[in-house]
């Protein structure tokens, strides 16, 4: 048996990595070791471009009003009893590369409860589930682009990946635009976690500034008074989308 | 603008993500199957694909309603079996199997988009049903990862290798 991996072992990693030059998009590269799922998952070959104009891919999967009930945005009413936890809204608007609003598309969050667990039967780490909170949610954009969640700010949690690692609090987020390759799912994480710097996954974005985007940004304005904090996150999803939805939508 | 950075779907996408119905796209048409496996040859049993594709007749549109929700108490009704919405989801199973019944695409391929614990950003490959002047610009030896396997009839064999030997051509749109 080795001795298992430690947080030192993990940050001397992130640390290498950190020295390489950042992916040009600022997207994670997919082999990053520190993060060690990634070790038998990621292709070795170089991805085929496509440059083909007609692509199935420039157009993408629409959603509509049938698609979401008004209250799937509100996490904390799902139940009966009200859940326990910090209550939070999520605020903010999604975005294509050149700025514009992505109107009437599907967002779609997951996230652990305030203690850090998830309503998942892989997650038997000791926290408490809340009988009150599953932690999934949905909305559309509408249109400048805007989405709203409230919900309870998500516990951190442990993880195996080595020796006494812990995720950030973190919800995840799931975004389509208007073409398929805008498809997005990654994570919104809270300012000023102090398990930042030790976490291989939120450190596989080498790069600081594009780090920072991950973070929503906590407005006060956006507070609700006796009832719930704000938090401001906006989304630029990357890859194109065909001239005639551009000029069409 | 700067794109917000890709992060891993994780383990827990399972109660969220996936929907009633999210393999059939339509039925009475053919039905896609396969295995996800990683560079060890083991199956991944926490993978989830998305699909994209044109009609019968090659059109693209799509439609709203493949997560059609009950607005009296919130279920997920999925799809209501008339119209096409050209969008499907599938979560591997514990043996890393997917299933996907649908039409056969009039313009040739199915897109689909891999997401997985341990992949930090999705890739995009596509299912072929016969030869396309796409292939053609797709390195020989590697050519037949992207090409459907006929089981039986209507049936296709489509294995996404993540990496390794047999690893399957993923694709980069810019």
């Amino acid at each position: 048996m080795s001795e298992p991996l430690q947080q030192a072992d993990i940050d001397r990693e992130i640390a290498e990595y950190a020295g390489r030059p950042p992916t040009p998009s600022g997207h994670p590269a997919r082999d990053y070791a520190p993060y060690r799922s990634t070790l038998l998952r990621h292709p070795k070959q170089p991805l085929i471009p496509v440059k083909d104009p007609e692509a199935a891919e420039l157009t993408g999967p629409v959603f509509g009003a049938t698609d979401v009930t008004p209250l799937d945005n509100d996490l904390t009413k799902q139940h009966l009893g009200e859940p326990i936890g910090e209550r939070i809204t999520v605020r903010g608007r999604v975005l294509d590369r050149s700025g514009r609003p992505v109107r009437g598309q599907l967002v779609e969050i997951w996230q652990a409860n305030a203690a850090g667990r998830y309503l998942h039967q892989r997650d038997d780490h000791p926290a408490p589930l809340d009988p009150n909170f599953t932690g999934v949610g949905r909305c559309l954009t509408d249109d400048e682009g805007r989405y709203m969640f409230t919900t309870i700010k998500p516990g951190p949690y442990p993880w195996r990946n080595h020796r006494n690692a812990w995720r950030p609090a973190h919800i995840h987020f799931s975004l389509f635009g208007t073409a398929f390759t805008q498809r997005l799912v990654t994570q919104m994480y809270f300012p000023g976690d102090p398990l930042f710097p030790y976490d291989p996954i939120l450190q596989s974005v080498t790069d600081e500034r594009a780090r920072q985007r991950l973070v929503a940004e906590y407005v006060h304005d956006l507070s609700e008074p006796e009832v719930s904090l704000g938090y401001q996150w906006d989304i630029v999803l990357d890859g194109p989308a065909a001239t005639w939805m551009e000029e069409g939508r | 603008m700067n794109p917000t950075p890709s992060q891993t779907v994780g383990p827990f996408y399972g109660y969220a993500l996936p929907f009633p119905g999210g393999g059939d796209i339509a039925l009475g048409g053919i039905a896609v199957h396969g295995y996800v496996y990683d560079g060890a040859g083991d199956p991944v049993p926490d993978a989830l694909l998305e699909f994209w594709q044109a009609d019968e007749n090659g059109e693209l549109r799509g439609a709203p309603g493949s997560l059609r929700r009950d607005p009296t108490n919130g279920a997920v009704l999925g799809r209501n079996g008339v119209v096409f919405t050209g969008f499907g989801r599938v979560g591997t199973d514990q043996d890393g199997h997917w299933a996907l019944r649908t039409v056969r695409p009039g313009n040739g391929y199915i897109s689909v988009c891999v997401f997985a614990r341990g992949l930090l950003h999705h890739l995009y490959t596509r299912i072929y049903f016969g030869q396309d002047p796409f292939l053609d610009s797709v390195p020989a030896e590697r050519r037949h990862t992207l090409l459907a396997e006929q089981e039986r009839d209507g049936v296709y064999r489509f294995d996404i290798h993540l990496q390794g030997e047999k690893e399957t051509v993923f694709l980069d749109f810019g």
